[in-house]
């Protein structure tokens, strides 16, 4: 046959194919081999991902794809969630939701990560969109429970509410209570992270009328017994959050709960248990053996509480817990969760000056000895040594994210106090899956050397007071051909490490430094160099240091026209 | 897990650690030097007096950098921060713990701070809740006791009462049970 003829054909294949994938990546593959595949692409593609809403414009979203239904923006860099952007710096939402709503009216779905959400714009969204289904917000800020008051309102077809770990002005629970009577579709609820009281009465009346319900995460306003009462009409529940979990109960309460708990034959998922005391932790034995995600980073857990849960727990794939449970309780961790893939310990008291507990290099061998399947460790800790750090990876070799805390900057291996290169070293030769590195410790080059030689899969690497010179940054930046997002702060890199990596930031989403070496020179040269390239300055007023703060992004859209005085654009 | 006892057996190890770091680098931001290692370190603690007196003066000098003096670090969010307090600051502040007893309808609670001793601990239990508890033993218990008391220490283990000196079990104790039966006779023998 000619060619347009076998063209069209691919193209037919191509149309009934298109629908079945889903992955961005994938989607962005098809799009490149030729116009023909990237004009049915674009106009069949419902979701959109936006890493870094200032990469494009939303009109330039809104040009190439004209059948979105689902839109995922994230906003701030990620250090933003350490304090280290100041407020008011950008990400706002609202000149999104205007052009999504003269191009988008039957949009369904929006996800937002780090962005700036006014309550006004809450209230365009719910009512501007009629078949509105799905709201997911994740470390926003700039709105109130009141904006919620308006999706509640408004939305009629909501089918998922997702509020998490937000800083928002919570005035008050009423908003639950602005749901219809007649309301009965929602499937994820999540206000765990609200600290104000609901009504519990609209509440179960609520959870009761909406037999679709499969994820329900209450604040820790809700007490065991309440909890108890919602639980008899979610049976069908797949992830739960409890409230407080510390409830004195006598042993008839004890029974119900636990009979609640033995009720939901789905549930696979549970968080919150704040406070949780182990007779309570008891109730949940019924459903140990099913759960694949037990949360308990809310629950000040000692050691032999913990084991006495997760000997119940043998089908665990993913634990979070305080470093409360110290090393023993780690221990149990190794002995009882096999096939656990997935391990983080967060500190419970990390600017307690008087701490006298937490994790150690003990604790993380002891799981790699019993977990050899893991794959994931966010592990905030006291002290680690490099052979510790080297026997964890040989134990298990399959890590993609490797996020190690040692708390105080730049210690070294306490035992022999060198360096921690070594570790990190072990990890990048062993690890061959990695996708993403957070150092900690005393590091020299040398843990930079290794990285640009082995870690060739690395996508995203946090640097915090480490390295020698700008030779580190250097060689990670020409020895990681997959690095999407680099982020430092407190190194001694300047400005030859930031101009060795001309060739490599439009390759990348974005590149943060800050208290490093940095000079307006070094910057401007930049800018000058790559003008695809979005370089802005942040002015800190406390520092007397013009590029404290250097923010440098790939973007189509130029530079950005709603920047406050203290973002610079060169 | 060795853990470094300080303060309960009176010694301030913190004060007396041999550390590494430079005079007058106790900023946590120092990114070439050796920095002080945290007071978990398991080299020798020197426990001479000599050795005591000749440190105390660089003390100040190598006092573990202050952690909350950098900003955003460690990478805590501020959510995890803000809703979580340690377990142990319920011990400090007054020393009331619940009492429960087995088949009673309601627990009470006793200021631990009161008594001085187990017996008069024991004493006020007895008056609390009509009951006759009987004389400890170390190899007995409660020997010959409907009655055995314990308590939950901060591992979230059950102990019998008495068997720790009184001021550890002032500083451990969570939470009082007072066990009837077949059950508190099973303690202490020989278990």
């Amino acid at each position: 046959m000619d060619p347009s003829t076998k063209l069209t054909k691919e193209i037919e294949v191509l149309k009934q194919v298109l629908p079945l994938i889903t992955s961005h990546k994938d989607r962005n593959s098809v799009s490149q081999v030729c116009k023909d595949f990237y004009h049915v692409e674009r106009c069949s593609r419902t979701k959109v991902f936006i890493g870094n809403c200032y990469a494009v414009s939303p009109e330039m979203v809104a040009r190439r794809f004209p059948n979105i239904r689902s839109v995922t923006l994230k906003g701030k860099p990620r250090f933003a969630d350490f304090n280290l952007v100041p407020e008011n710096w950008g990400a706002d939402v609202h000149s999104w939701l205007v052009v999504f709503a003269e191009f988008y009216p039957f949009l369904e779905e929006l996800r937002l990560k780090r962005m700036t959400v006014s309550d006004a714009s809450l209230e365009f969204l719910a009512t501007s969109f009629t078949e509105f289904r799905a709201l997911s917000l994740s470390s926003c800020d700039g709105f109130s429970t009141d904006g919620l008051e308006a999706i509640a309102t408004h939305c009629k077809a909501l089918t998922e509410l997702d509020i998490q770990e937000n800083d928002i002005d919570d005035v008050s629970g009423d908003w639950l209570s602005c749901f219809p009577e007649d309301f009965a579709s929602l499937e994820v609820l999540n206000f765990s992270s609200l600290n104000t009281d609901v009504s519990f009465d609209v509440l179960e009346d609520l959870v009761c009328r909406c037999k679709s319900l499969r994820v329900l995460k209450v604040n820790k306003n809700i007490s065991l017994e309440q909890l108890q009462r919602l639980l008899v009409w979610t049976p069908q529940l797949i992830e739960l959050g409890t409230g407080s979990f510390n409830q004195e109960l006598v042993p008839r309460q004890f029974q119900m709960l636990e009979s609640a708990f033995d009720n939901c034959k789905n549930l696979s998922t549970i968080s919150g248990l704040w406070e949780a005391t182990s007779q309570n932790l008891a109730a949940l034995y019924p459903v140990s053996a099913r759960l694949s995600f037990l949360n308990l980073s809310y629950a000040n857990l000692q050691s032999s509480a913990l084991a006495e849960l997760l000997a119940h727990c043998s089908n665990l794939r993913r634990l979070w817990v305080l470093d409360t449970v110290e090393d023993k309780g780690l221990e149990a961790v190794g002995s009882c969760c096999p096939f656990l893939e997935e391990l983080r310990v967060f500190p419970a008291g990390p600017f307690d000056q008087d701490m006298d507990y937490g994790v150690t290099e003990s604790g993380l061998v002891a799981v790699s000895n019993g977990c050899r399947r893991l794959k994931y460790v966010l592990y905030f800790c006291m002290q680690m040594t490099n052979d510790a750090v080297a026997t964890v990876v040989q134990n298990c070799p399959d890590f993609t994210h490797f996020r190690l805390c040692i708390m105080n900057p730049s210690q070294p291996d306490y035992l022999t106090n060198e360096p921690m290169d070594e570790a990190f070293g072990a990890v990048v030769k062993n690890c061959t899956n990695l996708e993403r590195l957070s150092l900690s410790g005393l590091l020299t080059d040398l843990t930079f050397e290794y990285i640009g030689k082995y870690a060739k899969k690395l996508e995203i690497l946090s640097v915090a007071f480490a390295g020698s010179s700008d030779l580190g940054m250097q060689q990670v930046l020409e020895g990681c051909p997959m690095l999407r997002k680099l982020e430092i702060r407190d190194c001694p890199f300047g400005d030859a490490a930031l101009l060795s990596g001309l060739d490599k930031y439009e390759s990348m989403r974005s590149l943060w430094m800050s208290t490093c070496n940095l000079t307006m020179t070094g910057c401007k040269e930049l800018a000058k160099e790559r003008p695809r390239l979005n370089v802005e300055v942040i002015k800190d007023e406390e520092t007397d240091e013009e590029t404290d703060k250097v923010y440098v992004y790939r973007s189509l859209a130029g530079p950005r026209s709603d920047a406050p005085p203290f973002v610079v654009s060169l | 897990m060795e853990s470094v006892i300080t303060h309960e057996e009176g010694l301030n190890l913190k004060e007396t650690e041999l550390r590494l770091g430079l005079p007058g680098s106790d900023e946590s931001s120092e990114k070439e030097s050796i920095s002080i290692s945290s007071s978990r370190n398991k080299r020798a603690v020197p426990d001479s007096v000599e050795d005591r007196e000749s440190v105390s003066d660089t003390k100040h000098a190598t006092a573990p950098p202050a952690k909350a003096q950098v900003v955003g670090w460690p990478p805590i969010r501020s959510y995890r921060k803000n809703c979580f307090q340690p377990k142990k600051v319920e011990t400090e502040t007054g020393s009331y713990v619940k009492v429960s007893m087995d088949g009673a309808p309601y627990l009470r609670k006793v200021d631990l701070k009161v008594y001085k001793c187990y017996p008069e601990l024991l004493e006020a239990l007895e008056n609390m809740f009509k009951l006759t508890i009987g004389e400890y033993s170390e190899r007995e218990g409660y020997k010959g006791s409907e009655y055995a008391p314990t308590y939950e220490d901060k591992d979230g283990d059950w102990m019998l009462v008495g068997d720790v000196p009184w001021e550890m079990f002032m500083s451990t104790c969570k939470r009082l049970r007072i066990m009837k039966g077949s059950e508190a006779r099973g303690l202490g023998h020989g278990a």
